[in-house]
């Protein structure tokens, strides 16, 4: 069993390597029809950019990506100075008529994003010619081995029940040299994904028959994203069920947020694409969906249709109805640890990693303070976006709509959710973005505080103290703080995964769904010691 | 200002300080040589298994006593002038009181065995003997074998953690089952084969005779008393139960048996001088409890009381009904009420019990054979609410309530299967009634506030 793991874990690797390996091989470069076809198609007018993109990239030198993507920003950048300097030039003579022309002319857009873009054209060598082959010793080994690594564990482990030996002495779950290179793998990735497409475009071209055979459409590197993450989830999903083979919460729930995963938020989405409807994952609730209210947004879905009326009124009717209702009954758990994708995610990757989170007074505060900033911002940022979509004006009190979208975006769908939300993982626990930065759950937060029939049940005075609940809370919720003084765990932030549970070893604590009444119980005195003394001083 | 000195900062004396803080304004010492911050012994196990670090066996924060203004003092007390209210450090520093706390705990128990202070021999108790384990079996190469003498809670524990690192481990017991000394026949059989599961050479009816040297003053080798085998071993851990840990009181003038003599009120025969917890000896037993009880929870709940005994609201300890729970590698053990063992049980209590065919779950439920009155209940595999048991115990429900209810008491997570049919099925036939299984109700498991 140990041989049969440890080949997992060199396959694991290797494909591991060969993955990133993947990014440098191949060569780009393309035919003057083909960038005359780019041209026409992005409806640029720069005479300028033809020829420089000419010059750079129709070639028969083997450029690899990262030579392609410079020439292609070269001759946008050098497109665009030219206009600029005109516009310059213009705007000193004052001669408004020619400056106002030469807009049309400039190359708007991430430079990065139109590199992508290009280059997904001009790819030649291994992941576009073979690409079967060079998907198997990619994603193959690299789930084969990850699979082989985890499934001995049956045996391993030994009895079915807690196995949480040796996560404090290994590096990997402990902030040690795995857990470093694991983060900055993460983190990588996370910024050639935001940032850098075009150097992953090797990466998109496996994923790219996948993409055809599910929308008709060429992969993008959110395809690849989304393919990858339903890959991690599903693998890790293996090792959730497990550890956790005696705990039928836990299986349930895995199998849940792997559901949505796979159905709701990649599946579907792509196959309403296929239909030509918009592309929409039909659980994923504003304002953790931010751009759900923009312009663009509401009027794309507006122009396809009934179908898309249907999408809007069940935007709304998610984040206003369903959602505050769900959490009234269940707790914010049935969204963020049943339902989510970045719940999802957390719960199954992210598993090892739980035991990391920062569980003192300090970082509650500072989780107060941030995570309801980031709500305050995105409702302010989506009044701006309808007052822009109604009233048809760019700006409030000088502020342009847009600029605040760009900033959120950046700032939050970007930095926080991805490279630090998920990127940070092996560092701050996996629920990084879950905890102190997730707009919806803050919104979930407040109603399971103040209005919900959810709670973690202490159990008397069973309590010892001995911290395992804390030590594997992934919010960082000092669960413990509660249970040994015989309170219920009534927090905004327990997103309900039910691992405190799992590890106390002492069955003090059970989530349960009852009435509000004697929900929130503050004790002085637990169980078991005389009653005049609890009633008198739990009176006080 | 008034000025309480506690001594030893376990779960006992840190509960009786932050109570009394909640409740007055007067000066608190907490003496300790241990450790400066309080942590939790019962995890300890944990630290050396790696599910915890031992900063996670602290339940405050470091900055917690200051704000509370409880001060923490590393010192170890030699001895307690009690005329003069002075306590003497080894340090020679002298320290003054107004009113003392002893919550000193325990200490392993040793029987004079040859070889039993030889390095590498140790029980597991103090965050010490955690450092010496780290030391002496950090790995199945440096020991390859280990040794445990004494078949309670901390043996077994001492067992899991040795294996968690692949160590090989043979554990004497010297009962003929697992802890027989408490548990029904059902539940111990179900131990002892649980252990031998996790692969640890479990030898029942089995003493130590000797621990044997080697040249360097460690552990060579056990010999056992009954056949007198010698088992190959680096490390020996005695866990053949605890004893108050109160040597320096004896020239105090303070009563002593085996623990510091108290009260029902928690004082000791000297004004001002009060005792708690596990080092703690009750003159009479309350109820059925023994005069001494090492248990975690019975060390919080005298600290509580002590607490407001010091400010002004003069309080008897009087603990409720008996529970405890504990946990055999895989198995969890809850109990509610009193289930004694065959040999211990009284007259009149009979058994009810129901195992699983297949996995390691089972109850015992004790009842009055002519009231049908439930005694007690243990649980094993399935947890159950304490609250609900504490009621039932309250008001003498008899077999047939509790059973026909049981599904109210159930405390295991969310969709796991349920075992009370199956359990009254077994009832019903053993004993020719028709209860039938009430569904659970949130309205009777909450009404009781």
């Amino acid at each position: 069993m140990k041989v049969i793991k440890q080949t997992g874990l060199i396959t694991f690797l290797i494909g591991l390597a060969l993955f990133i390996g993947t990014i440098f091989i191949g060569s780009f470069n393309l035919t003057q029809a083909e960038l005359d076809t780019f041209i026409q198609e992005k409806g640029y007018k720069s005479e300028l950019i033809k020829t420089e993109l000419t010059k750079g990239v129709v070639t028969n030198e083997n450029l690899n990506i990262f030579e392609f993507s410079s020439k292609v920003i070269n001759a946008i950048e050098t497109s665009n100075k030219h206009y600029n300097t005109l516009i310059t030039k213009y705007d000193a003579e004052k001669n408004w008529a020619k400056k106002g022309a030469q807009f049309q002319y400039k190359i708007f857009g991430k430079p990065h994003s139109l590199t992508f873009t290009l280059a997904k054209k001009a790819g030649k060598g291994f992941a576009v010619e073979k690409t079967g082959l060079m998907w198997f010793l990619t994603f193959g080994l690299g789930i084969i081995g990850a699979l082989l690594f985890i499934v001995p564990d049956v045996v391993l482990l030994g009895k079915p029940g807690i196995k949480n030996d040796r996560i404090f002495l290994s590096s990997a779950s402990n902030r040690g040299w795995i857990g470093w290179f694991a983060f900055i793998f993460l983190v990588s990735f996370y910024i050639l994904l935001y940032f850098y497409p075009d150097y992953i475009v090797n990466w998109v071209y496996l994923v790219e028959p996948i993409s055809q055979f599910i929308s008709g459409n060429s992969a993008s590197q959110w395809f690849l994203y989304g393919f990858l993450y339903c890959v991690v989830m599903s693998v890790m999903a293996v090792r959730m069920y497990i550890k956790y083979r005696h705990n039928k919460y836990q299986i349930l729930r895995t199998t849940s947020v792997l559901f949505f995963q796979i159905v709701f938020a990649f599946l579907i989405p792509e196959i309403l694409v296929r239909f030509e409807k918009p592309w929409y994952d039909f659980k994923n609730a504003f304002p953790l969906d931010y751009d759900f209210f923009f312009k663009w947004n509401i009027d794309a879905l507006i122009s396809s249709g009934g179908f898309g009326l249907f999408i809007l009124v069940w935007g709304v009717v998610l984040t206003i109805v369903v959602v505050p209702v769900m959490v009234y009954f269940f707790g914010k758990r049935w969204y963020c640890s049943w339902v989510c994708g970045c719940g999802g995610l957390a719960e199954t990757l992210g598993d090892p990693y739980r035991q990391l989170s920062s569980k003192t007074l300090f970082s509650w505060k500072f989780e107060r303070i941030i995570i309801h900033s980031i709500l305050i911002f995105v409702l302010v940022m989506t009044s701006f976006a309808l007052y822009t979509f109604f009233s048809g004006a760019n700006q409030i009190i000088g502020i342009k709509t847009q600029t605040i979208q760009d900033i959120y975006g950046f700032l939050i769908g970007a930095i926080f959710a991805g490279v630090i939300g998920t990127g940070f993982y092996p560092i701050f626990g996996n629920r990084v973005w879950c905890r102190f930065g997730c707009p919806l759950a803050a919104y979930l937060g407040f109603i399971q505080r103040f209005k919900s029939r959810f709670r973690i049940t202490t159990n008397g005075g069973q309590c010892i103290s001995c911290g395992n609940c804390s030590t594997y809370c992934e919010q960082g919720i000092d669960v413990r703080a509660y249970a040994q003084k015989g309170e219920n765990i009534v927090r905004s932030s327990c997103v309900g995964c039910g691992v405190c549970s799992a590890v106390c070893p002492r069955g003090v604590l059970k989530l349960e769904n009852g009435p509000e009444a004697g929900r929130i119980n503050p004790t002085e005195i637990l169980l078991g010691n005389d009653i005049d003394l609890i009633s008198l001083v739990n009176k006080k | 200002m008034n000025h309480i000195v506690i001594i030893g900062n376990g779960i006992s004396g840190v509960t009786a300080a932050r109570h009394i803080r909640k409740n007055s304004d007067q000066k608190i010492t907490i003496i300790s040589t241990e450790t400066k911050y309080f942590f939790s012994r019962t995890a300890l196990m944990y630290v050396y298994m790696g599910h915890l670090t031992f900063e996670h066996t602290q339940p405050y924060e470091d900055w917690f006593w200051e704000k509370n203004r409880i001060e923490l003092k590393e010192g170890f007390v030699n001895s307690i002038l009690t005329d003069e209210k002075i306590l003497e450090l080894r340090s020679g520093e002298k320290f003054a009181y107004d009113n003392l706390i002893i919550a000193t705990g325990s200490k392993p128990n040793k029987f004079g065995w040859p070889g039993q202070d030889l390095d590498g021999v140790m029980g597991m108790y103090h965050k010490q003997d955690l450092e010496n384990l780290e030391k002496y079996a950090p790995n199945k190469e440096t020991c390859k074998r280990a040794v445990i003498v004494g078949g309670g809670l901390i043996g077994i524990e001492l067992a899991e953690m040795l294996r968690s690192r692949d160590i090989p481990v043979t554990f004497l017991v010297r009962e003929d089952s697992f802890w027989n000394g408490v548990l029904p026949t059902q539940e111990s059989e179900m131990i002892n084969e649980h252990i031998k599961d996790h692969h640890i050479d479990l030898r029942l009816g089995t003493n130590l005779k000797e621990i044997k040297s080697d040249k360097n003053g460690g552990v060579k080798s056990i010999i056992i008393e009954e056949t007198g085998e010698e088992i190959f071993c680096n490390v020996v851990g005695l866990t053949a139960g605890v004893t108050p840990n109160i040597d320096f009181i004896k020239e105090s003038g303070i009563a002593f048996g085996r623990g510091v003599k108290v009260n029902h009120f928690l004082e000791t025969n000297i004004k001002n001088v009060y005792a708690i917890g596990d080092c703690a000896e009750q003159h009479e037993a309350i109820g059925q409890r023994r005069n001494i009880e090492a248990v975690w929870y019975t060390g919080r709940m005298m600290g509580e009381t002590v607490a407001q005994t010091l400010c002004g609201n003069k309080t008897e300890y009087k603990p409720g009904h008996w529970f405890n729970s504990a946990k055999f590698l895989d198995i969890e053990y809850q109990t509610y009420g009193w289930v004694f063992n065959e040999r211990s049980k009284k007259e009149n209590d009979v058994y009810f019990q129901w195992r699983h065919p297949k996995y390691d779950k089972c109850i015992t439920i004790s009842f009055d054979k002519n009231s049908h009155q439930f005694i007690g209940i243990n649980t094993f595999g399935i947890r159950m609410r304490h609250e609900i048991f504490d009621q039932w115990l309250t008001e003498k429900k008899s077999i047939e309530y509790v059973l026909e209810y049981l599904a109210d008491a159930n405390f295991d997570p969310e969709f796991y299967k349920l075992y009370e049919a199956e359990i009254l099925t077994k009832f019903n036939s053993e004993n020719n009634t028709n209860i039938q299984l009430r569904k659970k109700s949130w309205k009777r498991i909450f009404s009781k506030v």
